[in-house]
């Protein structure tokens, strides 16, 4: 690899690391509380309520299967109204957010079916408001499996970045096409591979010992 | 009976049929889980609710803290008409009351003393306040030293006396009990029960236990209720009900909690290892004593041996029977089974030569 180029890779390791943890924060938050929703407004759980459901799980099932590059493409008019354009850092951030909500809430709700329903009837026996048992037992009886849930989408939002900065989004998938692939340097191309695969081990071993530390059984 | 905690007026309890409400309005039919039921419970009192599973009696008592409501009916707890209250309004009552599971419910991710702890966070309790009440509750329960420990590292037992301590920490007036010791072992359900025992005597807390073990019923219950297809069949005295229980159902309760009185292929048994008279001659409080069947057998110079039976409490007064098998000569047999039905009720099963045939009076 050209030296040069070095100073072009932190660049661009740090654009992915702005779109990912960005994604993570602002989609992250937003797919708990839609999971929670999800979850909630079941059939039969502490705020059930059928058309909410019904509204939220279509919404959800009509996101999560498209492919991110159309979907990146098909919010165009959206992400144009609230960032103010369609290309750039920004514009895919964006659509990575809601992409990453989306995902995130699905795999929430499946985690927190399996809480087991007698705990939230001890917490509402002993008076406790629904928003606190969202609060004091659905998350904290779930926080194990929610920890892996949310490195899971870590790798899923990193793997979104790179198509985002092929499209010219920027960070480590545009620096692997532009200064590997197009300049056949097979060089360039690897380290990033080796970074990506570096950051997500990582990750997984931090959500692992988290996890861990958070069941207690 | 002293003023009702607890009073249920024609309660009925109905849920959707299976499947959702939508599927309920097209075909399948509603449950009844309680079918009309009207009881005072009294303040003070441990009631029992017995029941075959589906009879109800889980769905009555969360009527009593408004986990469930009423479909018609009312039930008014401690002076309180929970009918029609807001969610709002029924958290304060349901925070006055306390309950305990099967199955505990205990917060895993919590300490035992974090779940002690959390009705008095929801009750707005301050901090070094809660520490001192889960310190004297652990204490009473006899878990002090468990108060670091997660629930997964606890026997069943422990949980259940974490879920009592958990259950009383408001200083409720009432405890409801869900079938609280059937996922215990038989020396466990002992313990939990005497523990249930002191709450009621020492805490003067009136105790509702839902089960389907009548044996829970025998050792702690003043009260008790049979529940069948959602309505109570028969109410009364504990002692009243296993003495002379009038339903079917309550029959069946009964003995599977007794296993004095000999069973057809137990006196076939009998008949073949003794062959003098067998009887069974019923010892409770009303009727004679053993004693007093002694006595009466010395009197009339009949040697009586006991082949089978036993002696147990209900309600802490005695109650069973025992099979005596009477050897000596007819005459004497005949004057000493007249003489012991003067003291208390007889079922005369004969001879291994004769056998008699009587309908058991219980």
């Amino acid at each position: 690899m050209r030296p040069d180029l070095v100073p072009l890779l932190w660049e661009a390791f740090g654009e992915t690391l702005y779109m990912v943890l960005i994604t993570l924060a602002v989609g992250g938050f937003c797919g708990l509380v839609l999971g929670l929703g999800l979850y909630l407004t079941r059939p039969g759980n502490l705020l059930a309520n059928r058309p909410v459901f019904a509204v939220l799980n279509v919404a959800v099932n009509i996101v999560r299967p498209v492919p991110f590059l159309i979907f990146l493409v098909a919010i165009g008019p959206l992400t144009r109204a609230v960032v103010g354009t369609t290309i750039g850092i920004e514009a895919f951030t964006f659509a990575m957010c809601i992409m990453a909500a989306f995902v995130f809430a699905r795999l929430v709700e499946q985690n927190l079916v399996s809480i087991d329903p007698g705990v939230i009837e001890a917490a509402r026996a002993m008076g406790a408001s629904p928003l606190r048992i969202v609060r004091t037992v659905v998350v904290p009886e779930a926080l194990s499996p929610l920890i892996l849930g949310y490195t899971f989408l870590f790798v899923g939002v990193l793997d979104m970045s790179a198509i985002a900065g092929y499209l010219g989004g920027g960070g480590l998938g545009d620096f692997a096409i532009v200064n590997g692939y197009r300049q056949y340097d097979w060089a360039v191309t690897a380290i990033v591979v080796v970074i990506i695969i570096v950051i997500v081990q990582l990750v997984q071993w931090l959500g692992n010992s988290l996890a861990r530390r958070a069941l207690r059984r | 009976m002293s003023q009702p905690i607890i009073s249920f007026r024609d309660a009925v309890k109905e849920f959707p049929g299976r499947g959702g409400r939508r599927r309920a309005r097209r075909s399948a039919p509603a449950v009844r889980a309680v079918d009309g039921v009207t009881l005072d419970i009294a303040a003070g009192e441990i009631f029992g609710v017995i029941g075959y599973s589906g009879a109800g009696k889980s769905t009555l008592v969360r009527l009593v803290n408004a986990l469930e409501t009423t479909t018609a009916g009312s039930v008014v707890v401690d002076g309180t008409d929970l009918t029609g209250l807001s969610e709002a309004r029924l958290r304060p009552v349901r925070a006055g009351i306390g309950m305990i599971f099967q199955q505990f419910n205990l917060l895993r991710s919590r300490t035992v003393a974090g779940n002690v702890a959390y009705p008095l966070e929801v009750a707005g309790w301050s901090r070094t306040d809660r520490d001192a009440r889960v310190a004297e509750l652990l204490a009473f329960v006899g878990i002090a030293d468990k108060a670091a420990a997660y629930p997964s590292a606890l026997s069943g037992g422990q949980k259940q006396r974490v879920g009592i301590a958990r259950a009383l920490a408001t200083n409720p007036k009432i405890l409801l009990a869900d079938e609280a010791t059937s996922a215990l072992d038989p020396e466990t359900t002992a313990d939990v029960l005497a523990l249930l025992q002191r709450v009621n005597r020492e805490l003067g807390i009136t105790v509702v236990v839902i089960t389907h073990e009548m044996e829970v019923v025998r050792s702690i219950c003043h009260r008790v209720a049979v529940m069948e297809r959602g309505r109570v069949v028969e109410l009364g005295d504990a002692y009243r009900v296993f003495s002379a229980p009038q339903q079917p159902v309550t029959r069946r309760f009964v003995a599977s909690a007794l296993r004095d009185q000999p069973s057809p292929a137990v006196l076939d048994r009998l008949r073949g290892r003794h062959p003098g008279r067998i009887v069974t001659v019923r010892v409770d409080e009303v009727s004679g004593s053993s004693a007093q069947v002694m006595e009466v057998l010395a009197d009339r110079g009949v040697h009586g041996t006991i082949v089978y039976g036993g002696i147990t409490e209900v309600a802490e007064r005695p109650y069973g029977s025992l099979t005596l098998e009477l050897s000596g000569d007819d005459a004497a047999v005949h004057a000493a089974l007249a003489g012991l039905r003067a003291v208390t009720s007889v079922v005369d099963h004969g001879t291994a030569a004769l056998p008699v045939t009587e309908g058991s009076d219980r």
